[in-house]
């Protein structure tokens, strides 16, 4: 038995303890924000936070989660997020959207991090996100602006 | 379009409203609530005025999308065209996704629906604004009545129902019920583009909140708690098939509920992911080989280049080629390039599910792009009446080509995975990143032969182009769309001839963003940037002198040259290039700053880019479509490959070995749209096809080495 934080809600987890924590949120816990695009850490469409730090859940054994604290795209919450969040809407970054609550969950943590980003600071965070669609131009543009929005 | 396409149109178009009531638009949902949100307009109960415009008591207008939102923005577009005619305010517009139906919801570029070829936006744009128009009128009519007041004194303005001398005013809802029994108009007149109030505006996309914060539905996310999770799996050369297979390791695995085989493979059933691919990786399966593609991708080339001697299909053949070679002093210019299969790798791997309702009809949720296709081949799979199928298309992670299909490939799969079952569950079959590069229905591998004529006085007189590769159409006579773009070349050259050879192969074919243009784009625009290059001819200046019959071409070439200061110093270790192509209708030049990287590869530090395509609906998606289409291309062309090796193997299986550009190789991007009048044509394709050669011309400009064969980290790291 794993149990773990997910959102702030207290959860645990009986099944294979090789379930990776992506297949747990979507299939068990029915949060879908999270999403699987490649399985081996190399496109981020999966990507939580775990205890503060991203982390690409569609590698991260349940059996590893065991008293740790999860945050999804659902639960997202802060200053940064709201300021990302604000800054995708108003360039409308997404194009197809799928790999976008991974982009975000990862200039969210960026930002809790480096308050002012540049643009090696934010190639260096954000280069394990992929995006078949190519937004990338919008995504480092709403970077910048959230962190210029939270600087007021 | 022909008169006989008009009129039934216009009959399916008001046929269409009493079609839509009644049908479900989205899934119905046991464990959380999908269909909130924008993907359903609105919980609200809506009427319907025609198949496009349902309305709200709650005053919104949820416009039905015959067109696929995967990212290039027909919620929005299509919205946008209806909202313009019915004088509505763009808060209170939604979209969702048209049942499927190839008569009613028809591409009117195609004769039945489907989204592809850039052809959303032109083919709705007459269609969608006239459903606004006659929604607009139905409401006024409504609103005359109710009021007892002339239909001409009344005005309709931000979704707002007014009459100026009574001072009655109402919104859309209240009026909706009544509006929905008036006799709709036959003609409604429709705006001259100068009274145009939201087209051309950067309005907000209808779909971004959702895709911001985790509520945006795709297809993979549709589960019930009762719901098999289904995979299979694939042989690794194309054209196997399964010998025999071992199951027991796979059944012992917890989760695992059954194990099938089916004509595309071995199929596991789950009670969840995990289970079904634990229990994919335990199947031992031996593959009959005797009928698969045995070539490596090197023997392929071989093969391929056989062809340039042997007479081709003819395409074009303008003066006399031959003649033009043999003239004294004439220079020639010869060039090979070999273009590699190229996966489509959209985010969301193909996936569907199908939901038995309590009647023994079917739900089918998919991101699909022949609607009416996929309908009729799981109805024929299932063993179902068509009218027992309904295909509810959903939002989906991008396609690039890939879910568009003749014969719904993709759905056979998904449909026999389903009808293997006792269908007492629903099923969702989905594909792993590892079965989306290893799938197949590839932008075919081709080789293109170049030689170019330059006489005495230096002038290009002779082109002579010989294109190599599968038949996307599957045709055995000339394929269109592989010689487009060279065999309507647009520069005036008086001798040129264009041909093609179709060649066989157990990789299934397929279009990719852009189609023909990725490879004949490439060829054109760097051959004659090098014949340019060989007369001294400046690029910009050099091509103008060549489009002299093309003002939209010239427009946009001179645009981006102007947005880049073209002629102006360029930083040491750095070089431009340039590229104009003509794609969908759409004319697109771009101009890019490169250098070499650390790696040895290019570096694409700035890309300027000048699009024409026509009545800009929303300028912002445009631009948005531009910069994507410019990182896709550019990804193809720095890094990516399907191979097959020794034996016809297939090489690559994920986004390790199938690289997609990432952030920090994204170039910076300023895009400039061309004023026009013109009907509008597409921009999800246009973007891409002069990215490649672009690079490549600047490539060659720095080093001396003209980039022949693609992927060009290949060539450059090798």
């Amino acid at each position: 038995m794993v149990t773990f934080t997910l959102n702030g809600k207290e959860r645990s987890f009986d099944g294979d303890p090789d379930t990776p924590l992506l297949w747990v949120i979507r299939d068990f816990e029915k949060l879908t924000g999270t999403k699987y695009g490649c399985g081996v850490a190399q496109c981020g469409a999966c990507t939580v936070h775990l205890d503060g730090m991203t982390r690409r859940s569609c590698i991260t054994p349940i059996s590893t989660v065991d008293g740790s604290e999860v945050i999804t795209i659902e639960g997202i919450d802060g200053p940064e997020a709201k300021a990302v969040q604000a800054a995708w809407v108003a360039i409308d970054v997404p194009q197809c959207g799928y790999c976008q609550s991974g982009q975000i969950m990862s200039a969210v943590a960026l930002l809790q991090v480096t308050p002012k980003p540049n643009d090696a600071d934010i190639d260096g965070a954000m280069a394990g996100n992929l995006c078949r669609c190519a937004t990338y131009h919008r995504i480092r543009q709403a970077i910048h602006n959230a962190a210029d929005a939270m600087e007021g | 379009m022909t008169l006989q396409q008009i009129s039934t149109t216009r009959r399916a178009f008001l046929a269409g409203s009493g079609l839509v009531i009644g049908l479900a638009l989205t899934p119905r949902l046991s464990a959380f609530a999908a269909t909130k949100g924008v993907q359903a307009g609105g919980e609200d109960a809506l009427t319907a005025l025609n198949a496009f415009v349902k309305i709200g008591a709650d005053d919104t207008v949820t416009v039905l999308s015959k067109h696929i939102e995967f990212g290039q923005g027909p919620f929005t577009g299509l919205a946008t065209l209806v909202a313009e005619e019915l004088d509505a305010d763009w808060s209170q517009m939604r979209a969702v996704h048209s049942p499927a139906d190839d008569k009613v919801y028809a591409n009117l570029a195609f004769g039945l629906q489907g989204t592809g070829g850039s052809t959303s936006i032109g083919n709705s744009y007459e269609q969608l604004r006239k459903a606004g128009a006659t929604a607009r009128a139905m409401l006024v009519a409504a609103a005359a009545e109710e009021w007892g007041v002339p239909v001409g004194e009344i005005t309709v303005e931000k979704g707002r129902i007014k009459h100026a001398a009574s001072g009655k005013e109402s919104g859309f809802g209240a009026l909706t019920v009544k509006a929905a029994t008036q006799t709709p108009p036959e003609n409604p007149k429709l705006k001259d583009p100068s009274q145009f109030v939201l087209i051309g505006q950067e309005l907000p996309k209808l779909d971004t909140i959702g895709k911001t914060n985790g509520t945006a539905i795709f297809t993979l996310d549709i589960a019930t708690d009762d719901m098999l999770i289904a995979v299979v799996a694939h042989p690794d050369h194309f054209g196997a098939s399964v010998k025999s297979f071992d199951d027991s390791e796979a059944r012992k695995v917890k989760g695992v509920i059954d194990v099938k085989q089916v004509p595309q493979g071995v199929a596991v059933y789950a009670d969840n992911t995990f289970a079904a691919l634990k229990g994919r990786d335990s199947l031992k399966i031996e593959w009959d080989l005797s009928k698969a593609e045995t070539r490596s991708s090197k023997a392929l080339e071989a093969d391929y280049a056989k062809n340039f001697a042997e007479k081709g299909l003819e395409a074009t053949n303008n003066g006399d080629v031959q003649a033009a070679f043999s003239k004294d002093g004439v220079q020639t210019l010869e060039a090979e390039l070999v273009f590699p299969f190229l996966a489509h790798a959209p985010m969301e791997p193909l996936d569907a599910v199908f939901m038995k309702a309590a009647d023994g009809s079917l739900d089918i949720y998919t991101g699909a792009q022949f609607p009416g296709m996929d309908l009729a081949t799981a109805a024929k799979i299932v063993g179902l009446d068509p009218s027992k199928v309904r295909v509810n298309t959903q939002l989906t992670g991008g396609s690039f080509g890939r879910k568009a299909q003749f014969g719904s490939p993709y759905m056979q799969e998904a449909a026999a995975v389903y009808a293997a079952t006792d269908r007492t569950r629903p099923v969702k079959h989905m594909w792993t990143r590892e079965d989306d590069i290893r799938g197949g229905y590839y932008r075919p591998m081709y080789a293109h032969k170049m030689r170019g004529a330059i006489d005495a006085e230096g002038r290009i007189t002779a082109w002579d182009q010989v294109i190599v590769g599968q038949s996307i159409m599957g045709k055995a006579d000339l394929d269109e769309t592989s010689v487009e773009g060279a065999s309507n070349l647009p520069y005036v050259i008086p001798n040129l001839r264009v041909t093609s050879h179709n060649v066989e192969l157990a990789v299934p074919p397929l279009w990719w963003r852009s189609v023909g243009h990725t490879h004949t784009g490439f060829a054109v625009e760097t051959f004659v940037d090098e014949l340019l290059q060989k007369v001294g001819k400046d690029p910009v200046e050099g091509r103008l002198a060549l489009l002299t019959n093309e003002p939209r071409h010239m427009g946009t070439l001179k645009k981006v040259a102007e947005m880049a200061d073209w002629g102006s110093t360029v930083p040491d270790g750095r070089s431009r290039g340039v590229a104009v192509v003509r794609s969908f209708g759409t004319y697109v030049a771009q101009i890019v700053e490169i250098s070499a990287g650390d790696d040895g590869a290019p570096r694409v530090h700035k890309v300027w880019c000048a699009v024409d395509c026509g009545v800009a609906i929303n300028p912002n998606v445009i631009k948005a479509q531009m910069e994507g289409g410019i990182g896709y291309g550019l990804g193809a062309v720095l890094f990516d490959a399907v191979t097959l090796g020794e034996g016809g193997k297939i090489v690559q299986s994920n986004f390790h070995d199938y690289r997609s550009l990432r952030i920090n190789e994204m170039p910076a991007v300023d895009v400039a749209i061309i004023a026009s009048t013109e009907k509008p044509t597409g921009v999800g394709e246009p973007g891409v096809p002069p990215i490649g050669p672009a690079v490549a011309n600047a490539w060659r400009r720095l080093t001396g080495s003209p980039v022949r064969r693609l992927p060009i980290v290949n060539v450059v790291t090798s």
